[in-house]
């Protein structure tokens, strides 16, 4: 990471018909960076990558492109390209012409235009595609266009906002890496919205977890999952288990009723806190050597490992285990130091509970309610 | 979300229009309303309103009605099988097919109302003739001097509105039915409807709103005619009158006709829109 | 089935039978050697070219050419520019009001609207003290307004079905509001555009009623001479001009039918060829 900051939001508002979208958001974004704005809908994540394209003006703060003001600067000017959620090609031109048309707009010599559109599509993987017409491609292949048009302006920033979500899940892969290869060849920053945290966590250099129009903690994905900072970053990425629990002392943390060592210092005697403690941390071993003994009270095959739901003191947990265990089994839990993850109380506290009522179905659900936002 | 930076400007581009429709549309009307209500010194009167309802007038203007309804169903019975057959025909005879029920639309209807004149005088000397074969005892009506059977009469006037505003009941009716999900026809036919069952049950509600516009497009322009009653009835209706009236620049009088004819098609659209409203809720 | 089939034949042909028998009837008459229109004494086309010679025909034709041309292509701008501008309109209430408003021609009776014109007119012309209020202006003015609505209501829809994006991405792109309308927006909806343009032009060509309220003594359109003439006493040298727009008319409206299954014809070729092209694509990989 460079301090070559290219974007600064500073105290950035918007309400949209006396609803507040963003909070006053600060946020700076580096030269070269691929960074992701990740959260669940409604967060503010499009509108802060539509207040950057100049597609939205701030209610308040400021927008720095390259040090610059740019509040005022309208769409058409900012050396920003933007990739849509649906692509938005014009569906009256081919593939040629699509990916021509910004250079044709800025009256780049036939020539060049010619030279510069090869370019591009060997980029993006579409050579020969030229005179197709856009309504012929498939989802993935219009979305190289798209790219293709965005990238052939040589912009100093692309903003990608949702790009992906409506390809299929093979085909999003393939395009993640893609996308990847792209930003190193080409070397210009990306800043990518999305809901999918595991497209945040495979692809970013940086990510910015945001909620209810604020912010929640910006920092790499190792960071992000590791050290989340309150528990709505816990629950966001990944799956966790988050307890209520005390630090009687630094390096000691009180949960279900033991004490556990770990990594954490820098609390107040006895303050109250949340733990995270992650599926994948706990080992599963003899109720003998158990740090916490529990209840098996559902196991669902995952292909390479077991999702178990465990019962401990009426708290459910969640672990991931490579060993077979039986519904109804009783058994003991073992949590390493490094394991266990302490944060101060937020505003989340407490709004995620444990796992009585999960199931798959409940988050396939949840996924179609975005995919109509 | 999807709040763009739009400025006022581009919402400006319709200013043009709405000057051009206050002018052009809602003026007019006004002074339609404003003539109605005054003399030629534009001081104002009733007089002209409350001539209306004489018997003279009044009976004139039952009598449009009465024609126009009669036409409107006709063309109503006529016209919403022909709609149905269309859309059950391949795509490409459906195309074919609607270019020959518009194609009378844009030939002159003065020119095609006059040559009807003409086949209906044909029809009725053909009647008079096949008449006066039979025995005088079997024949209704005198033959001599030559009885106006078809022509000249309100029949003529009814064939007159069927024949050039049934296009207008056809394509309206067959333009729903045509976008008719036909799985919604297969459905009802697994649930055990059977043809008739399918029409009534299914099509038929959903045409509705085809429907009802065919019947504003047959009755509006039927009751207000002023040249069809003249040229196959050789009878007045309240279209003929208002030209008349404006013909010899008796500009209030068109003017009060013209009002009160208005007032009771809007009226009459309100209600039919509630009813189409109504059915609406119905199915839901 | 094949009864029902039968049956509905019998009954689309005797709908049709009636629609074209006046029809036939003035071709037919269009070629009688004679002077009447209900008596045929032989073939002849003495009819055309008298209508050829005609002075008053052609000039009525040359009328409401230019009375036409130029009524659609106002009504296909300013409707146009309207579509646009009221789509942009945030509140449906205002949309709402103001698409009624337009819609008040197509609804009102003919007779209502052209009256409605001619006391327009005449007070205009009074305070004004004109000579002549009524000519090709107060024509042009009346079909420009009952055309209006027929124009928008073919627009409005395609705006609402373009993608909101696209202007955005245009911008995206580098081009201002202007350059975005030019380059994105209108090919968008240039289909309800050429359509609407069509239809104003032949509502123009074919419009008696209005035309009658707001004529000018100098100005006669053929829906106009046509009136005048059967009040007279019809020759059939009307029939043959009748027959000759029917032809017109008919030709016209094959070819653009032509042209326009042609196009699609021409896609879905298109389309066939390339998925053939992706599958044997699909067939040599996984040879390999």
């Amino acid at each position: 990471m460079n301090d070559n900051v290219l974007v600064r939001l500073k105290g950035v508002s918007k309400a949209f018909d006396g609803e507040p979208v963003l909070r006053s958001i600060d946020l700076d974004i580096h030269d070269k960076e691929f960074v992701t704005l990740l959260g669940p809908s409604g967060c503010g994540k499009t509108t802060t990558l539509r207040i950057i394209g100049g597609f939205v003006s701030p209610d308040s703060g400021d927008v720095e492109f390259s040090g610059q003001r740019i509040n005022d600067v309208p769409a058409y000017k900012r050396h920003v390209n933007t990739v849509f959620q649906r692509y938005a090609l014009f569906p009256h031109l081919n593939v040629y012409e699509n990916i021509a048309f910004g250079l044709k707009v800025q009256k780049v010599k036939k020539d060049e235009i010619d030279r510069r559109v090869k370019e591009m599509l060997e980029l993006v993987n579409l050579k020969g595609f030229e005179k197709r017409h856009v309504g012929n491609l498939s989802g993935g292949q219009q979305q190289r266009v798209a790219i293709a048009r965005a990238l052939i302006n040589r912009p100093k920033l692309l903003l990608l906002d949702e790009p992906l979500g409506a390809l299929d899940l093979k085909l999003r892969k393939d395009m993640q890496k893609e996308l990847k290869r792209i930003q190193r060849e080409t070397g210009i920053t990306f800043i990518y919205v999305t809901h999918d945290q595991e497209e945040a966590l495979s692809m970013s250099d940086t990510v910015v977890v945001m909620a209810d129009g604020a912010i929640q903690q910006i920092g790499s994905p190792t960071d992000i999952y590791n050290e989340p900072i309150n528990a709505f970053v816990a629950d966001f990425i990944g799956e966790s288990n988050i307890l209520d629990g005390t630090m009687p002392c630094d390096f000691k943390a009180k949960v279900a009723g033991h004490v556990f060592d770990c990594l954490d210092s820098g609390f107040a005697p006895g303050e109250k806190v949340d733990v995270v403690i992650r599926p994948e941390d706990v080992d599963v071993v003899d109720v003998k050597n158990g740090m916490l003994i529990g209840t098996v009270s559902g196991v669902t095959f995952k292909g390479d490992y077991y999702e178990i739901i465990v019962d401990v003191q009426g708290f459910k947990w969640m672990l991931e285990t490579s060993d077979f265990v039986a519904e109804g089994q009783t058994i003991g839990l073992h949590i390493q130091p490094d394991a266990i993850h302490v944060m101060k109380k937020s505003e989340y506290s407490g709004k995620f509970g444990d796992y009585s009522t999960f199931s798959d179905e409940m988050d396939h659900l949840s996924d179609v309610v975005e995919e109509e936002e | 979300m999807n709040k763009t930076a739009k400025g006022p400007l581009s919402r400006l581009l319709a200013a043009p229009h709405i000057l051009w429709s206050v002018l052009f549309i809602l003026i007019p009307l006004a002074f339609v309303a404003f003539y109605a209500f005054t003399d030629n010194d534009l001081h104002f009167t009733l007089t002209h309103i409350s001539e209306f309802f004489t018997p003279k007038y009044l009976g004139v203007f039952l009598r449009s009605v009465k024609l126009a309804a009669i036409a409107t169903v006709i063309c109503l019975v006529i016209g919403y099988p022909a709609a149905y057959f269309i859309s059950r025909t391949s795509p490409n005879a459906q195309k074919v097919l609607v270019v020959l029920i518009m194609l009378p639309m844009w030939t002159n209807f003065i020119i095609r109302t006059y040559a009807l004149s003409e086949v209906l005088e044909v029809i009725n000397n053909a009647i008079v003739y096949l008449l006066s074969l039979l025995p005088e005892s079997l024949v209704p009506i005198a033959l001599d001097p030559k009885p106006d059977i078809v022509i000249y009469n309100e029949t003529a006037v009814v064939v007159g509105m069927v024949y050039d505003f049934l296009p207008y009941m056809i394509l309206p009716i067959y333009s729903v039915m045509s976008k008719l999900d036909y799985r919604l026809v297969e459905a009802a036919q697994d649930l055990g409807c059977n043809g008739f069952g399918v029409l009534r049950k299914v099509v038929l509600p959903l045409s509705i709103p085809g429907v009802l516009s065919g019947i504003t497009m047959v009755f509006v322009p039927s009751i207000s005619t002023f040249y069809i009653s003249n040229q196959l009835g050789g009878i007045f209706l309240i279209g003929d009158i208002i030209d008349y009236y404006y013909y010899n620049n008796n500009h209030h009088f068109a003017a009060a006709l013209s009002f009160v004819l208005m007032l009771i098609l809007l009226a009459g659209l309100i209600l039919m829109n509630r009813f189409g409203d109504d059915e609406k809720e119905g199915k839901r | 089935m094949k009864k029902n089939n039968f049956l509905a034949n019998f009954y689309m042909f005797m709908v049709f039978f009636f629609l074209f028998a006046p029809i036939v009837v003035m071709i037919l008459f269009s070629f009688n050697a004679g002077k009447s229109t209900s008596v045929f004494e032989g073939f002849s086309l003495t009819w055309y070219a008298e209508m050829i010679s005609n002075e008053a025909i052609l000039e009525a034709v040359r009328n409401t050419l230019l009375l036409a041309v130029t009524s659609s292509v106002i009504s296909t701008v300013l409707g146009t520019v309207a579509a646009y501008g009221i789509n942009k309109m945030r509140s449906p209430g205002v949309r709402a009001t103001l698409m009624t408003i337009t819609q008040i021609p197509m609804i009102n009776p003919e007779i209502i609207t052209g009256f409605s014109f001619t006391l327009l007119f005449v007070f205009t012309g009074t305070i004004l003290h004109f000579s002549e209020t009524f000519s090709f202006w107060t024509m042009l003015i009346a079909h420009v307004t009952f055309s209006l609505p027929y124009v928008m209501l073919q627009i409005m829809p395609k705006l609402k079905q373009m993608d909101k994006s696209l202007p955005e991405a245009a911008m995206d792109l580098g081009c201002n509001p202007v350059q975005s309308f030019f380059k994105v927006e209108l090919p968008e909806i240039m289909p309800g555009i050429v359509t609407g343009l069509i239809m104003a032009f032949t509502l123009s060509l074919d419009d008696f009623v209005i035309s009658y309220f707001t004529k000018g003594s100098g100005f006669t359109t053929l829906p106009i001479l046509i009136y005048g003439e059967v009040r007279k006493s019809v020759k059939p040298d009307i029939y043959a001009l009748a027959t000759v727009i029917f032809v017109t008319v008919l030709v016209f409206l094959v070819l653009f039918n032509m042209l326009s299954t042609d196009e699609d014809a021409k896609a879905k070729r298109q389309q066939q060829r390339e998925k053939a092209r992706a599958r044997r694509k699909h067939a040599k990989e996984a040879h390999k």
